[in-house]
């Protein structure tokens, strides 16, 4: 045990002693409570200095800074927990986005074949006639005053302008002529679809309006057969020609869709 | 009785002051109060002994901080500071320990 620091083993000067005596410590100690000296002082001032760092060490201690009084290997231990922890939490958002991404391109393709179909349903729907359509095309009334045209006539008329490429007829505003249509004499003029229509026709055609044009007026064509038998044709191009008439689409009896096609 | 006044001021000090202790001073102020504290047991041991030197306890309180600070630098340097601080904890607290035990002899004789 090396001895107590402060002890010298030679004391000269002891100014708190009687030289002659040996008194205990405690009568030392009491002697000193009464009379002051230098060598007090300088105790009070280190003892003060010593209280003043305890206190601020406590205080510190108590503080709340978890990471502050660390040393380098217990940072890096907490630095390395800190990082798994961050690298499991990056591993976590990489799969969630995974799983948004993939969710998102589905609804993706949801939505594009939703956009397709409703696309081919109004394409289908003016060529099966069960919407109705507006575009440009032509508007030819044909007049029958001495009644000597024919249902042959018309058959004519309408089978130019599919040949025409013709994407949508209705004649007199009231009959949708699509490919099922069907055409029967009468002694007043002629039934289409069941409808008896009476001359004068007006038949409203949509498709490129000089194709349809051309397709009526030509050399021996729909026009002069009816002028041969005494009617008239007067085409007009209007900038909006309007099909209004729908029809219910009829379910096929015998005909089926071949499926994946 | 002016050392018992000093400590009380001391107390007083530093919970009023609150004082902010530098970033690189925190790992050894722990340190400091301890080898301060040994000294200053030391230094009451060696007063009961009548033995006492008002001198040599300003060095031996110095000296025995500096070193302590010293030794804990040291050791953080060679990257075993937190084992060497706690090696001089452990042999301050001995110190202090038996320092406190012949002081209680002389107070109490037992």
């Amino acid at each position: 045990m090396s001895p107590p620091p402060g002890a010298t083993p030679a004391e000269e000067d002891r100014p708190d002693d009687v030289p002659g005596e040996n008194p205990t410590g405690l009568a030392r100690l009491r002697r000193s409570f009464l009379a002051p000296s230098r060598g007090q002082a300088v105790v009070a001032l280190l003892v003060g200095v010593l209280a003043f760092a305890a206190v601020t060490q406590v205080r510190l201690n108590g503080a709340d800074d978890t990471y502050a009084g660390l040393r380098e290997a217990e940072l890096v231990q907490a630095l390395n927990g800190l990082q798994a922890a961050s690298r499991k939490a990056e591993r976590d958002i990489t799969d969630l986005e995974t799983t948004r991404d993939q969710l998102r391109s589905s609804t993706q393709r949801r939505t594009t074949a939703l956009d397709q179909a409703r696309q081919e349903v109004a394409t289908l729907g003016v060529l099966a006639g069960t919407v109705p359509a507006t575009g440009p095309g032509i508007r030819a009334t044909v007049t029958d005053p001495k009644g000597d045209l024919t249902l042959n006539h018309l058959l004519d008329g309408v089978e130019e302008l599919r040949n025409a490429g013709v994407e949508a007829i209705e004649i007199n505003d009231r009959v949708r002529v699509i490919a099922q249509t069907s055409f029967e004499d009468d002694p007043e003029g002629v039934r289409v679809d069941g409808v008896l229509l009476k001359p004068p026709y007006v038949i409203d055609a949509i498709g490129d309006p000089g194709t349809l044009a051309g397709a009526l007026d030509f050399q021996g064509g729909f026009i002069d057969d009816v002028k041969m038998d005494s009617g008239t044709v007067v085409v007009k191009k209007p900038d909006l020609v309007r099909v209004s008439t729908t029809r219910k689409p009829v379910k096929p009896r015998y005909a089926e869709a071949v499926p994946g096609q | 009785m002016i050392a018992i006044i000093g400590l009380v001021v001391g107390v007083v000090l530093g919970l009023v002051l609150t004082p902010d202790v530098p970033l690189a001073l925190q790992p050894y102020l722990p340190i400091a109060v301890v080898a301060a504290l040994d000294a200053v047991f030391g230094a009451f041991r060696a007063f009961l002994d009548g033995i006492f030197d008002d001198k040599v306890f300003v060095i031996s309180f110095v000296s025995n901080v500096l070193i302590a600070g010293m030794i804990v630098f040291l050791g953080d340097k060679l990257g075993v500071g937190a084992q060497l601080s706690t090696g001089v904890v452990v042999v301050l607290g001995i110190r202090i320990f038996s320092n406190v035990a012949a002081i209680r002899r002389h107070l109490f004789h037992a």
